[in-house]
C-alpha cells in the first residue's frame, strides 16, 4: 500500500516534467553545432543610421535589414561563414528530377515571438504578399524568374511546394532572407492594402512578432533600437539550452565610421564592421590594452573597378563625350590603361596589402565560383605603349599621347567624394596614366551626383566605382552582366548586345541560370570571368579584406564575407565570463 | 592729399617702426617663397614617392651614427619595415649629404622659367621630407609650398575683384546719388544677404566636368570675390558722399570738370586708403574661404595641392591620431593671416592719423 502511494507520489511529481518534455520533443528545433555558450549579458552593435522600418516587406536599406534580420526567421538559410544553404525553418526539402519543383518539410510546433503557432499558411501569406504587386516589395525581383512568378502550394499544415517555372540553379538561396511573416497580425492589413505601412519605428514593439532569436523591447528613436531573446526560438545547443544566449541586442545609431571606431574603443559598442585598413591599423595597437581583438576575414565580395562609358545615346547630346568615346570603345585603349594601373600599388597604399588585386569581378573570397587560373593584370607600361601604338595612338614629344586625329588624350575620372579609397585610388589612377601620356583628371562628386550621371544622363568620361555582390552565387550579377539587365553599368538601356562578347556574356548567364550542376555551372562562369578580363568593360582593381573587431570576450564570433559580416549569427553569441557581460 | 603718396605724406616704412612693419616684409617673404616654390621645394607637388607612404619629416643630422661631426648636415636612406609600413628605420651604412642646386623635377615659375635645378636636395635613393609625407609618398614641404601658390593667389585674386568691383558701383552711388545711389545700395544689400557658402556649392556642382581643376577653382575664386564686393562698395560710397562736397571738388566743379573727371581725377584716389584697408582684412577672409572650400573638396582637385585639400587628408581618424605632420598645413595659414591683419591695423592707423 505504501509502496503505490508512493509510486502515485513520484508519477505526480514527474507529470510536468514529463509534460514539458513531450513539449518539447514536439517542437521541432535545430540542433546547433556551434559551442555551447553562457546565457545572459547585453551586446551593442553601432550601424551607420537606425533602421527605417521593422518592415521585412518594405525594407530596402542595409540597417533595417541587420536588425530584421534578428528579428525574423527564413525558411533556407546561408550559412554566413561556410557560403552554403543549411535549413531554418524549413527543416528538410527535396527537388524533383527537372529541377522545378522543391517540397519544403517545415519545423512542427513553432511559436512566433508572440507565442500564436506557426505552420504553412504562414508561409503561403508571406509569399502571397512578396508577390502582389500592389505591396512594392523589393523581394519581387527575386521570385520572377524568366518573367514568370513561381508558384506555392500548401500540401498539408506543415508542407509547401514551391514551383519555379523552369530549372532555377540558384532556387535554394534565395529563400535566404525572405522572412516568414506572422498571418494573425499582418493579414487584416494585407488585405486592406495598408501592410506597407505596417511595423514603423513608431509600433508598439508588443505588435511586432516575428520567429527570429529576438523580438523588440524598446525604440529610441535616433538613438537605440533594443531587441530582447526571443523565449520561443527554435534552436538549442549541444547542452540542450534554447538559444539565443544573450538577454538583449543593442542596436545605436552611429553615422560615420570614424565615430564608430571611437565608440568601439570607448567601449560604447562590443563589435565593429567595415573597418577600413587604416583604422585597423590605428585600433592594432591597442587590442590587448583595451580587450578587444580584430579579424581579418580575407578578400569580401565588393569590387571596385575604373570604368569608361561605353553608352551610345551621347552622339549629338554629349558631344565632347562621344568624341572621347571612340578611344574608349577600342578595347586595346581599355587594355593598355589597366596595363599601366599599378594594382599593387593600391593594394599597398589604399589598404595596406588587406586587399588582393583583382583581374575580374569575381574576388579570391569567392572560393566557389573564383577563377584562379586568370593572372591578375601586371604594371607593364611598355605593354600599354604596344597596345596604344597598334590602337593607331601616338605620342608628342613631351609624352603626350594623342589619337590618330593628333588631339590629346584627356578625360575625367568620377569618384564619390565620401569615399576616400576610391579617391585614393583615382590618384594613383591618373599618377599611372601620366607615365603612358594619357591626362586623366580627378573630379570628386557627392555619391548622388555621380551615380546619376552613370544611370541617368550619362554625362561623364570614366569612374571609379565599387560594387558588393549580394551573395557569392553568380545570380546577383546577372542585372550587371547581361546587357539589358537594369544596372548594366557601362552601357545602359543596351535592348539587344552592342558587341559579340557581350551577346556571349548574355548566352553563358542565361545558361548558367538553369545548369543544375554545380561543375558545368562553374565550367559556364569561368568563361564569362575570361571574356570580361579580356574586354575588359569594367577595368577591375582590387577587393579589400573584410576588417572587423569585437571584444575579446565574446564567444562563437566568427566574422564571414557577407552581410552581416559580424553579427549574422547573433543568436550564437555569448559573453565567455561573467566580468565579460556587459 | 594725393594718395598715391600716401607712403610718402607718411613717411617712409621704417617710420612706423620695426614692430609694424614686420607684416609688409613677412608678406614680401612669404609670397615669393611660393612663387619660387618650384625652386625651393625639393620635388614635385605631384612626385610619389610610392615606397615611402606616411613617412616621418626627415631627420637632418650632423653626427654620424659612429658620433662624427660634419658641418654639412646629411641624412640616412629610410627604409619602412617589412611588417609595419609605417616604420621607417634609417640605414647608417647609406648617408646621403644635402646638396644645394642638385638636379631634380622639372617645374615652371610663372609661366616663363624652366628648369630642374632646385635649391637643396639629396641624392636618390635618399629622400629629404621636410615635413614628411602623405598617404602616396608626396613630399608636404614641397606641397605646402605648391599649395601656397593657390591659397594665397585666390585670397588675393578675390579681393582685387571685390575691391575693383566695389570702387566702380561705390564710386558711381557716391557720386549720382538719389536713385543711382539707392538702386545699387539695395543691389549691395542683397548681396551682403546671399549665403555665400551654399552659392559656392552650387556653383561648383554646375561647373561642367570638362574645364581643368585650376580653371574650375579660378571660377571658384571669382565668385568669392564678386560676392564680397558689397561691403567695400559702402565703404567707398561713403566716403565719395563726404568728398564731393569738398572745396576743391566744387572748385573743380566750377571750373567746368565732368563727373567722370572729377571721379577719376579727384575723388577715387582718395578710396584707396579705405579700399587698401579692406583689402588687408578681405584677403585673409577670402584665403579661409578657399582653405574651407578645398579642405570641404569643393575646391582645386588632386593632384594640385592647396592648403586646405592638404589639411582636408586630417579629416580621417587614423591620420588624425597617427601622423601629426599631416596637420601643418593647418598653421601655415596662421601667420599669413596674423600679418595681414596687423597690416589692416597698420593702415587703420595712418587712415585715423591723417585724419
Amino acid at each position: 500500500m505504501r509502496f503505490r502511494r508512493s509510486l502515485f507520489w513520484c508519477a505526480a511529481a514527474l507529470l510536468p516534467l514529463l509534460a514539458c518534455t513531450q513539449a518539447i520533443a514536439q517542437e521541432d528545433l535545430l540542433h546547433t553545432t556551434s559551442e555551447p555558450g553562457i546565457r545572459g549579458g547585453k551586446l551593442v552593435i553601432a550601424q551607420r543610421s537606425e533602421p527605417r522600418t521593422f518592415n521585412p516587406v518594405v525594407a530596402v536599406d542595409q540597417n533595417s535589414y541587420g536588425v530584421n534580420a534578428r528579428l525574423q526567421a527564413d525558411l533556407i538559410h546561408i550559412n554566413r561563414a561556410t557560403q552554403k544553404t543549411e535549413p531554418a525553418l524549413a527543416k528538410s526539402w527535396t527537388v524533383s528530377k527537372d529541377g522545378t519543383q522543391f517540397t519544403l518539410k517545415l519545423r512542427h510546433g513553432l511559436r512566433f515571438s508572440d507565442g500564436q503557432p506557426f505552420d504553412a499558411d504562414d508561409v503561403l501569406f508571406s509569399f502571397k504578399v512578396y508577390l502582389d504587386e500592389q505591396v512594392h516589395s523589393s523581394q519581387r525581383d527575386l521570385l520572377i524568374i524568366s518573367g514568370k512568378p513561381f508558384k506555392v502550394e500548401k500540401l498539408d499544415a506543415y508542407t509547401v511546394r514551391f514551383t519555379f517555372p523552369l530549372p532555377y540553379a540558384p532556387a535554394e538561396r534565395v529563400f535566404d532572407g525572405l522572412a516568414i511573416l506572422p498571418r494573425h497580425l499582418l493579414e487584416k492589413d494585407y488585405q486592406e492594402g495598408k501592410i506597407g505601412q505596417d511595423w514603423t519605428l513608431n509600433t508598439p514593439p508588443a505588435q511586432i512578432a516575428g520567429l527570429g532569436a529576438f523580438r523588440l523591447k524598446q525604440v529610441i528613436p535616433g538613438d537605440r533600437i533594443v531587441l530582447e531573446r526571443n523565449p520561443y526560438y527554435w534552436k538549442i545547443d549541444g547542452k540542450g539550452q534554447r538559444l539565443p544566449y544573450l538577454d538583449e541586442l543593442t542596436f545605436i545609431a552611429v553615422p560615420t565610421q570614424d565615430a564608430q571606431v571611437i565608440r568601439f574603443q570607448a567601449g560604447d559598442s562590443q563589435i565593429i564592421s567595415g573597418l577600413s585598413a587604416d583604422n585597423y591599423a590605428t585600433l592594432e595597437t591597442e587590442q590587448k590594452a583595451r580587450h578587444f581583438k580584430l579579424y581579418d576575414a580575407g578578400p569580401g565580395l565588393e569590387y571596385n573597378f575604373l570604368m569608361f562609358n561605353l553608352n551610345s545615346d551621347t552622339e549629338g547630346r554629349l558631344p565632347e563625350v562621344a568624341r572621347k568615346q571612340k578611344w574608349f570603345r577600342d578595347v586595346r585603349f581599355r587594355q593598355a590603361v589597366s596595363a599601366a594601373i599599378d594594382r599593387a600599388s593600391i593594394v599597398r597604399l589604399v589598404y595596406r596589402n588587406r586587399a588582393a588585386a583583382l583581374a575580374t569581378h569575381v574576388s579570391p573570397g569567392n572560393k566557389a565560383w573564383f577563377n584562379s587560373s586568370i593572372p591578375v593584370p601586371v604594371r607593364s607600361v611598355s605593354h600599354a605603349r604596344e597596345l596604344l601604338k597598334a590602337a593607331g595612338f601616338s605620342w608628342r614629344s613631351d609624352n603626350t599621347l594623342v589619337d590618330s586625329t593628333g588631339q590629346p588624350v584627356e578625360f575625367t575620372i568620377l569618384v564619390s567624394s565620401s569615399n576616400a579609397q576610391r579617391g585614393q585610388m583615382a590618384t594613383l589612377i591618373q599618377d599611372d596614366l601620366k607615365a603612358i601620356g594619357m591626362a586623366a583628371h580627378v573630379v570628386p562628386l557627392e555619391v548622388r551626383s555621380a551615380n546619376d550621371r552613370v544611370l541617368n544622363s550619362h554625362d561623364y568620361d570614366a569612374i571609379v566605382m565599387g560594387l558588393v555582390s549580394g551573395d557569392a552565387d553568380p545570380t546577383p550579377d546577372m542585372n550587371i552582366l547581361i546587357s539589358n539587365g537594369q544596372t548594366h553599368l557601362w552601357h545602359m538601356g543596351e535592348k539587344t548586345p552592342a558587341t559579340p562578347w557581350e551577346a556571349e556574356l548574355d548566352q553563358l548567364m542565361q545558361k548558367q541560370l538553369v545548369t543544375l550542376n554545380y561543375q558545368q555551372r562553374k565550367k559556364i562562369y569561368d568563361r564569362v570571368q575570361e571574356i570580361l578580363a579580356q574586354e575588359l568593360p569594367m577595368v577591375y582593381l582590387a577587393s579589400p579584406n573584410i576588417l572587423v573587431g569585437a571584444n575579446e570576450n565574446l564567444g562563437n564570433f566568427h566574422p564571414a564575407i557577407i552581410e552581416q559580416y559580424t553579427f549574422w549569427n547573433a543568436d550564437e553569441l555569448f559573453w565567455h565570463t561573467p566580468t565579460g557581460k556587459q | 592729399m594725393n594718395p598715391k603718396n600716401i607712403f610718402n605724406n607718411s613717411g617712409p616704412l621704417l617710420r612706423w617702426g620695426l614692430q609694424k612693419a614686420w607684416a609688409i616684409w613677412f608678406l614680401l617673404a612669404i609670397h615669393a617663397v611660393v612663387m619660387l616654390a618650384g625652386f625651393i621645394a625639393p620635388y614635385s607637388f605631384e612626385t610619389q614617392e610610392r615606397e615611402h607612404p606616411y613617412a616621418p619629416p626627415t631627420r637632418l643630422h650632423f653626427v654620424d651614427c659612429s658620433g662624427k661631426f660634419h658641418f654639412r648636415p646629411f641624412v640616412y636612406v629610410t627604409k619602412a619595415a617589412e611588417n609595419a609600413p609605417d616604420e621607417y628605420r634609417q640605414d647608417c651604412s647609406q648617408p646621403a649629404r644635402i646638396e644645394f642646386f642638385p638636379q631634380g623635377d622639372g617645374y615652371t615659375i610663372l609661366r616663363m622659367f624652366s628648369s630642374t635645378r632646385h635649391l637643396f636636395g639629396v641624392q636618390s635613393p635618399a629622400s629629404l621630407f621636410l615635413m614628411g609625407t602623405d598617404g602616396f609618398g608626396r613630399d608636404q614641404f614641397s606641397r605646402l609650398l605648391y599649395g601656397g601658390q593657390v591659397s594665397l593667389f585666390a585670397g588675393f585674386v578675390a579681393a582685387a575683384f571685390s575691391a575693383i568691383t566695389g570702387l566702380l558701383l561705390g564710386g558711381i552711388a557716391g557720386m549720382y546719388g538719389g536713385r543711382v545711389d539707392d538702386a545699387a545700395m539695395r543691389f549691395a544689400e542683397v548681396f551682403i544677404t546671399i549665403p555665400w557658402f551654399y552659392l559656392l556649392i552650387a556653383v561648383r556642382a554646375f561647373l561642367p566636368l570638362q574645364i581643368s581643376p585650376v580653371t574650375a577653382f579660378l571660377l571658384v575664386v571669382s565668385v568669392i570675390g564678386i560676392v564680397g564686393w558689397s561691403r567695400p562698395a559702402r565703404l567707398v560710397r561713403g566716403v565719395i558722399l563726404s568728398a564731393r562736397e569738398r572745396n576743391f571738388v566744387l572748385a573743380a566743379r566750377g571750373f567746368g570738370a565732368s563727373n567722370a573727371y572729377l571721379l577719376r581725377r579727384h575723388l577715387m584716389p582718395l578710396t584707396f586708403r579705405v579700399l587698401l584697408t579692406q583689402m588687408a582684412v578681405l584677403i585673409p577672409q577670402f584665403i579661409l574661404a578657399e582653405v574651407i572650400l578645398s579642405f570641404l573638396g569643393l575646391g582645386i582637385g588632386e593632384p594640385f595641392p592647396s592648403w586646405g585639400n592638404m589639411l582636408a587628408q586630417a579629416q580621417q581618424y587614423h591620420v588624425l591620431v597617427s601622423y601629426w605632420w599631416m596637420l601643418l598645413p593647418g598653421l601655415a595659414p596662421v601667420p599669413v593671416f596674423l600679418a595681414y591683419h596687423s597690416l589692416a591695423e597698420t593702415l587703420q592707423e595712418r587712415i585715423k592719423s591723417n585724419i
